[in-house]
């Protein structure tokens, strides 16, 4: 009998909570606010569903029912990923080690 | 493009978002790991885009939505005071879930798109992992509206609870399976809408009991919630990248949840069912008795730091509510100058979200090496000279340790009293978060400070 893929999913979904979580256990506690402004810009991936619900409309239709949904989510998805990914670089360009002229 | 070329790079994107994660291991290596966080997007958009491959109008209004939210994106992350990150964090992870609810919808109303079956007959498998994904989202929408309100103060950081609370949010729960049995076998878009605003609600009511302080494990939960929304809405478009972050999110958000529970010795049932701090202030303060409090000045204090061959920060809230974290490394900079060594204690839940006084103490230019957690330092305090406690409270409370009637026993806290002698700085004797009293303030050795934080440190600068 052949396996169903959603199978194969599952089988990558558990995979990566073990891998997120020895991951996020060897993050440094210092940086715990950074990961959470990472985890929330990398979570914003969810725009790939937004992108193809925005370009679902069918010929020359660009605002279906369903596709202003899409354009909706991709507005939300890009503060985020912007947002997430730029006041994380923000935050650890401040983390500085101990200058040695001091 | 090939469904399996998109596919292997959906994964190699999946692959840099774990690379992004296992770079902030250290401050060192954390710039890198975001840039390969900033990679694995480029990729997963970029192959999004070539593998619908409709590149019509609609492509255009794709790019300048895009272009929309990016800048007012860019433009927050710029603008935003290092204080606030608790409330951009907690509005980011709003966004995250009304996100996954505008694509589940989208993906119920016209399956035919993401290739799941036609409206009214979408493959059962789908419809369950869209109802996840929908559901969760709205939960964590809800849900993190409220944890901003509380933060930014719009929502008074109190608890609010009533009577039945509890089972009113378990009923509403078990609405939701029941609607989602009943999605899959009528496949009435009228259930499909019921479900998600009842999440919605569920959301609000189970953030509502949960006071100010405790907002370190809310907002974790939260991160937590719009990790496994987006791996919901990952199976329903069978998405790799999706599905490996939304677990790698799932799990960061669950171990910090962890992490700041312990912090505070608390069980993570008893911080979200909620009303910590509400009912046991009355008790407290009847049969509190007054106690002889030492208090002094900014020159006393001074006086103390200089003749100090080492001293502890210990900053907490109050620290970043006073915005004082400038003012205090002015202060630690003339201290070193006059060969006094300085180092920072860093409690796990002192702020409002982990890591809080960190990201406050980097950005007023404290070398992250000064700054010790809290089994790192705990034992130098009975070597120091003095501890200077700038907006901590419960967490320096040696009640902890020793009264186990008292509801933060059991805790982890600074021992903070071991020090030769310890600077409180504080505006009254009000008792912290948990409404008790705090040991500390009564000791032999301990120097009240009553002012507000900056105004204090400044003080103390001039007077060194």
């Amino acid at each position: 009998m052949e396996i169903d893929p959603f199978i194969f999913r599952l089988s990558i979904f558990i995979l990566s909570i073990f891998v997120g979580y020895y991951v996020v256990w060897s993050v440094t506690p210092s940086l715990h606010t950074p990961l959470m402004s990472v985890t929330n810009a990398i979570s914003s991936v969810i725009i790939v569903g937004a992108i193809i619900a925005a370009l679902s409309g069918s010929d020359g239709v660009v605002f279906s029912s369903s596709s202003v949904y899409g354009f909706l989510a991709i507005i939300l998805a890009a503060v985020n990923i912007f947002g997430g990914f730029l006041v994380t670089q923000r935050m650890l360009a401040m983390y500085k080690k101990k200058k040695k002229d001091n | 493009m090939s469904a399996n070329l998109s596919a292997i790079l959906y994964l190699v994107s999946g692959v840099l978002f774990i690379l992004a994660l296992r770079g902030l291991s250290s401050p060192e290596t954390s710039r890198q790991g975001n840039l390969f966080g900033i990679i694995g997007m480029v990729i997963a958009v970029t192959v999004t885009f070539l593998s619908v491959g409709n590149f019509s109008s609609g492509f255009i209004y794709v790019l300048i939505f895009l272009a929309i939210g990016g800048s007012i994106g860019a433009f927050i992350a710029y603008r935003i005071p290092m204080t606030a990150m608790p409330e951009l964090v907690a509005g980011f992870h709003s966004l995250v879930g009304l996100a996954a609810v505008f694509v589940a919808i989208s993906a119920f109303i016209n399956p035919t798109a993401f290739n799941l079956g036609i409206p009214g007959d979408i493959k059962l498998a789908s419809l369950i992992e869209m109802a996840i994904g929908a559901a969760v989202g709205a939960i964590t929408f809800s849900g993190s509206v409220i944890a901003f309100l509380k933060l930014q103060g719009i929502m008074s950081g109190a608890p609010i609870t009533f009577k039945g609370q509890h089972l009113l949010n378990a009923l509403l729960l078990i609405s939701i399976v029941i609607l989602t049995i009943y999605l899959c076998s009528t496949q009435s878009s009228n259930l499909f809408w019921i479900l998600i605003a009842v999440s919605f609600l569920i959301g609000f009511l189970i953030i509502i009991p949960i006071g100010g302080a405790d907002m370190p494990v809310v907002i974790s939960m939260l991160n937590s919630y719009s990790g496994w929304a987006a791996a919901g809405i990952g199976f329903t478009l069978e998405n790799t990248a999706l599905i490996i972050t939304g677990a790698l999110v799932g799990s960061s958000g669950a171990i910090l949840s962890y992490i700041m529970c312990k912090g505070m010795n608390r069980s993570f049932f008893n911080v979200i069912l909620g009303g910590f701090g509400a009912t046991d202030q009355t008790s407290g303060s009847q049969n509190k008795e007054q106690r002889p409090v030492k208090s002094g000045n900014a020159d006393d204090a001074a006086f103390l730091m200089k003749n100090a061959s080492s001293v502890i920060i210990v900053p907490g809230y109050g620290m970043a509510v006073a915005q004082a974290q400038h003012a205090l490394r002015e202060m630690v900079d003339t201290l070193k100058k006059n060969d006094i060594k300085v180092s920072y204690a860093i409690h796990p839940v002192a702020g409002r979200m982990p890591g809080h006084m960190n990201v406050l103490l980097a950005e007023a230019n404290v070398p992250y090496d000064e700054v010790f957690e809290l089994e790192e330092i705990n034992n130098d305090f009975a070597n120091a000279d003095v501890a200077f406690v700038i907006g901590a409270n419960d967490v320096t409370n040696p009640v902890a340790k020793t009264d186990p009637q008292s509801p933060i026993y059991g805790m982890p806290v600074l021992d903070v009293e071991k020090c030769k002698s310890v600077l409180f700085v504080k505006r009254s004797l009000s008792p912290g978060y948990a409404g008790i009293d705090n040991d500390l303030f009564y000791k032999e050795n301990t120097l009240m400070l009553f002012a507000d934080a900056k105004k204090m440190t400044e003080d103390i600068t001039k007077n060194l």
